[in-house]
């Protein structure tokens, strides 16, 4: 298998973009990515989306996406899994180049989430869920999350202002990033005032949606000796429902993710520089740690209390805002993940730069856990 | 409308009717054909006795399409007796009552209307245990 490359990152700020429909967003995006690799012409395109065919009635986004790129004829196609898809559109671009069946290839993530009336948005991302026995019962996204965080803290002890860390890093970050949606630090009495969404989750303990489009520019690594290289890209699943887990309290399918990524890469948790994980949650992200091999069981919030997530931390996380400030364009959000961990590489991160960062691990969950897709890179 | 889908889950939704595994003995709800702990095949079925105990519990406020009328409402993980965990919604108690280890047991109620002039969807929820009061 040949090594692949980031050539080129293109993404629109995370905005409510009334004046830009779902193929424009990503056709802005796409074309940013292009400019940005001096490339014009691409083998294939994969798109990442979870919900364009129920809130903006298009799929095929495939094709979508290249006739608005003017490139007709292209192979396209899009990666769905739901919050996962747009890593999941990179794992497949990933395999397209290392196999050696295209020489180019433009990866994309994008979602139009904003027009939509909030019962209409909120049951299309339910869709991630189990329709017969999760769905069926009420239940939301924010809600299977809140029954996670309130086992997690019943389990091991902890408040609900102890997750605040993980919202005041990822908002001073975000100040920081002119794509994220909020550009604000917040302050503790900000977090502490935060309307309760789903008991014990508040505002700041959650992710905003927004619209939003990321891409990037893939080649062989061989062609491109300067660029940042992938060292691993893992997929893998678990139950759809969380409560078919033998541990709802733990991301079995990050665990395998991850472990696959670093064999591959030939790196541990003592490598990685930088983590851009899946702070859809606070309580996700202290999963993810945990599942990652950054703190045992239970102290993944305990490792944000001592700051060792912060952009001078020992694994800053989130660094230009995570999705709680950058935002949460569900089916994108996969790739400015992994859009921001390379111009962090690079040294193109701007005002949110970290020193340093040699190499860098994102880690895209789908779902409430089902699909997770991590990827490492160096530059 | 969907009728057949509403009909082919009238077993689980009614009665939790799920499965056991051949081989280890386990219990499975929902049924999956599949057993969870050892991956063989498990499609004796078995009926649930509906009692367990909270496992977590949040409250929904701000609901999707079809549940909007019934928000606030409380939805927990319910950890049944024989071992599986449900999510399902709680009732016939409110917010200050409800606590993880909490007995709790299995009862048929209304769960959505499918629409103006759809068809209204029953299953199972679950109350405080009547035996532990
Ligand atoms: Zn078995």
């Amino acid at each position: 298998m040949r090594e692949v490359a980031i050539l080129g990152v293109g993404q629109v700020p995370v905005r409510e973009h009334w004046d830009r429909s779902v193929r424009h967003l990503a056709a802005d995006a796409g074309r940013a990515a292009l400019l940005d690799a001096g490339v014009a012409q691409v083998d294939g395109i994969y798109v990442g989306n979870m919900t364009g065919g129920r809130l903006n009635h298009q799929r095929q986004l495939g094709a979508v996406v290249a006739d608005a790129l003017g490139m007709w004829g292209v192979e396209a196609v899009k990666m769905e899994a739901a919050c996962g898809s747009a890593g999941s559109a990179m794992r497949q671009g990933i395999i397209a180049i290392a196999s050696g069946e295209m020489e180019a290839v433009l990866v994309i993530g994008v979602e139009k989430m904003t027009e939509n009336g909030f019962p209409q948005t909120t049951a299309a991302l339910t869709t991630a869920a189990d329709a017969d026995y999760e769905i069926e019962q009420g239940v939301t996204f924010v809600g299977l999350n809140a029954l996670i965080m309130r086992r997690y803290m019943y389990e091991y002890g902890y408040e609900r202002r102890d997750f605040a860390p993980f919202a005041l890093n990822a908002h001073a970050n975000g100040a920081k990033n002119p794509n994220a949606m909020f550009r604000q630090p917040i302050s503790m009495e900000t977090y502490d005032n935060g309307r309760i969404v789903s008991d014990p989750i508040s505002l700041f303990d959650a992710s905003p949606i927004g619209d939003g489009a990321a891409a990037l520019l893939l080649v062989p690594a061989e062609k491109a000796p300067r660029a940042v290289r992938v060292l691993g890209s893992a997929v893998a699943t678990d139950t759809l429902a969380v409560h078919d887990r033998e541990d709802p309290l733990s991301l079995k399918a990050s665990e395998l993710s991850v472990q696959r990524a670093y064999a591959q890469a030939g790196v541990g948790p003592a490598d990685i520089d930088l983590f851009e994980l899946h702070d859809a949650f606070s309580v996700m992200a202290a999963l993810s740690l945990e599942a990652c091999g950054f703190a045992e069981r239970g102290e993944g919030v305990r490792l944000a209390q001592e700051g060792a997530i912060l952009p001078d931390g020992r694994i800053p996380i989130c660094s230009m805002g995570g999705l709680k400030a950058r935002g949460h364009p569900v089916g994108a959000t996969g790739l400015y993940q992994i859009a921001e961990a390379t111009l962090q590489l690079q040294g193109r991160a701007g005002a949110a730069q970290i020193d340093g960062v040699d190499i860098a691990m994102t880690q895209n969950i789908g779902g409430s856990g089902a699909t997770i897709v991590t990827h490492i890179l160096q530059k | 409308m969907e009728v057949s889908r509403h009909w082919r889950l009238q077993e689980q939704r009614y009665k939790l009717v799920g499965e056991t595994c051949d081989n280890c003995g386990v219990k499975l709800f929902p049924p999956r054909d599949v057993c969870l702990e050892c991956e063989a095949p498990a499609q004796e079925l078995y009926t649930f006795t509906g009692l367990g105990e909270v496992f977590s519990y949040t409250t929904i406020y701000d609901a999707p399409a079809g549940f909007e009328h019934d928000a606030p409402y409380m939805v927990a993980l319910v950890k049944l007796d024989e071992g599986p965990v449900i999510t399902a919604q709680l009732t016939d108690m409110s917010e200050g009552d409800v606590e993880i280890g909490m007995p709790v047991e299995m009862v048929t109620r209304k769960l959505r209307t499918d629409g103006e002039e759809g068809m209204i969807v029953y299953g199972y929820k679950f109350r405080p245990a009547l035996a532990a009061v």
